[in-house]
């Protein structure tokens, strides 16, 4: 797996940029991922949605569709699309450092 | 006597009892198996009733006729599982007691589930293909229609057969062209993935397949409502798409009573490890084909390479032994491509669909990712077979484990 620094720090991706090691992220890291793909600040509602990603993806061992986001974490898919534009199911599993959803095979 | 209770007589359940009836001593084991619908359905086949390929005679025949000897047929509706009791509970409040469970009761088209969808128009300018009247009255409808504009959206993953929307923008392209009509009909073809498909390779091949015959692809479209009075596809970040004729495959879900009693996601598939088919949480509950949630296709293909690795688990978990056989979520899906030709596309967990031949390296008689008559022939072919072998859990000459020998690794692709 390719190693790559984010907010000075070494660590671990895969060839999409997806962090591979969960316990290698924290919020600097998190904030530097948001802009690296283009959101320059995460707001109060930006981090509700990661930290739901995180606690569920350790959870349940997989990171949540947007209709879990939605019915479990109780944040209407329609935010998510405006809090993380045009992917959010790929954009927020991104930023919290959790692999890409596989709903899609 | 101990109690084999399967959920749901479709693809996998019926494969499965055929199976574990041969393997299973009669003076030790009941088998019983459950299910609504005396009628069982060739799914594949409904893809070709729209354009007037097949007749809706060619993919029924009774689930009766399916069911070993030796195996009890109970018709009816099922309303729960309760897991700590052993115990599963009908719609008429009838108990039947169970040693050991499989859930295989499918994956079902829901229109209920996007605002606008489950409307008056559904029928007649809102159609599926994914059930077997949605179909009929899709090729109703299609025989009559005029021209204008054609829409096939995916509304949700994962859906049960990934490629048959392809296939269908692929044969509307083929029927209107036939028709003298293509010049009068726009088909588009929505959907909330990034790409025509799921994996790179696959994804690049499908998509200029589309280009070729001028079909526009709109991605990352997530339909929050349709809106039938201004005949509008609206997104959940405010894109719209109007429609004249509306090819929808509404979300996809497990059954209600895996809801109800705790075991699915939150699409009702029941949760399961990936290589044994045994539900989270459970030691006698197992879910086999549509109805569980893997991260593989939702395919016949699947459910049959999935029962082949599934017995030989199941038979050494009854006797205590450890499940040492391991699916690797095998996927083998015919795609038809128009014109008397189609695909093959041959996966699993870790590889995704790459080109070269199959099933036998270098000479096929099948190319992988490539469109030939070969591949159309066999998916032609291949209702034979399901009617004949397949469900009936006769010996199939291809291996339940994928193979990389005969195809073409490819660079990892960003």
């Amino acid at each position: 797996m390719p190693v790559t620094t984010i907010a000075g720090r070494e660590i671990t991706v895969n060839e999409e940029g997806f962090l591979t090691e969960y316990d290698e992220w924290d919020d600097s890291i998190g904030a530097a991922l948001a802009a690296q793909i283009g959101i320059a600040e995460l707001t109060d509602e930006h981090w509700q949605v990661i930290r739901f990603v995180r606690s569920d993806y350790a959870a349940e061992g997989e990171s949540p569709t947007l209709r879990r986001v939605n019915n479990v974490g109780e944040i209407p898919t329609k935010s998510l699309f405006k809090l993380f534009p045009k992917k959010p199911a790929k954009k927020m599993s991104y930023i919290a450092g959790v692999p890409k959803p596989h709903g899609c095979v | 006597m101990k109690k084999l209770l399967v959920l749901g007589a479709g693809t996998a359940g019926t494969m499965a009892v055929n199976k574990l009836r041969n393997h299973l001593d009669r003076d030790e084991w009941d088998i019983t198996i459950v299910d609504a619908d005396p009628i069982h359905q060739y799914q594949p086949g409904y893809l070709f009733i729209p354009f007037g390929t097949y007749e809706p005679g060619e993919v029924v025949k009774a689930t009766a006729q399916f069911i070993p000897k030796g195996v009890e047929l109970l018709m009816g509706e099922i309303a729960a599982v309760d897991t700590d009791a052993n115990q599963v509970r009908m719609a008429d409040d009838t108990l039947l007691d169970y040693d050991q469970l499989i859930i295989a009761t499918g994956t079902h088209p829901r229109p209920d589930q996007t605002e606008g969808l489950d409307s008056d128009e559904y029928g007649k300018t809102i159609h599926d293909f994914y059930s077997l009247d949605g179909a009929i009255a899709l090729r109703d409808s299609l025989a009559k229609w005029e021209g204008g504009r054609l829409v096939i959206n995916i509304v949700e993953m994962p859906i049960k057969c990934p490629v048959a929307p392809l296939e269908f923008a692929f044969l509307a392209d083929g029927f209107f062209t036939e028709r003298n009509m293509r010049d009068d009909v726009q088909i588009t073809y929505v959907t909330p993935l990034d790409a025509a498909f799921t994996k790179p390779v696959a994804a690049k091949q499908l998509g200029g397949m589309l280009d070729e015959r001028d079909i526009t692809l709109e991605p990352d479209f997530m339909v929050m409502e349709v809106d039938s009075d201004r005949k509008m596809l609206v997104s959940y970040d405010e894109r719209e798409i109007p429609y004249d004729l509306l090819v929808t495959i509404p979300t996809n879900m497990g059954a209600d009573f895996v809801g109800v009693s705790g075991l699915g996601d939150e699409l009702n598939h029941v949760k399961v490890d990936k290589h044994t088919f045994l539900a989270v949480g459970q030691d006698n509950v197992f879910a086999l084909g549509d109805a569980a949630a893997l991260p593989t296709s939702k395919a016949g293909s699947v459910a049959h390479f999935a029962v082949e690795v599934f017995v030989d688990n199941f038979l050494n978990h009854i006797e205590g032994r450890p499940m040492t056989h391991e699916f690797d979520g095998h996927a083998n899906c015919f795609v038809e491509s128009g014109n008397g030709k189609g695909l093959l596309l041959d996966f699993n967990y870790d590889t995704q669909p790459l080109m070269g031949k199959y099933p036998v390296p270098h000479v096929g008689p099948f190319s992988l990712l490539k469109e030939t008559a070969a591949n159309h022939q066999g998916k032609l072919m291949f209702k034979w077979i399901y009617w004949n072998m397949l469900l009936r859990g006769r010996p199939m000459p291809l291996p339940a484990e994928m193979s990389m020998a005969g195809k073409i690794a490819e660079e990892p692709v960003k």
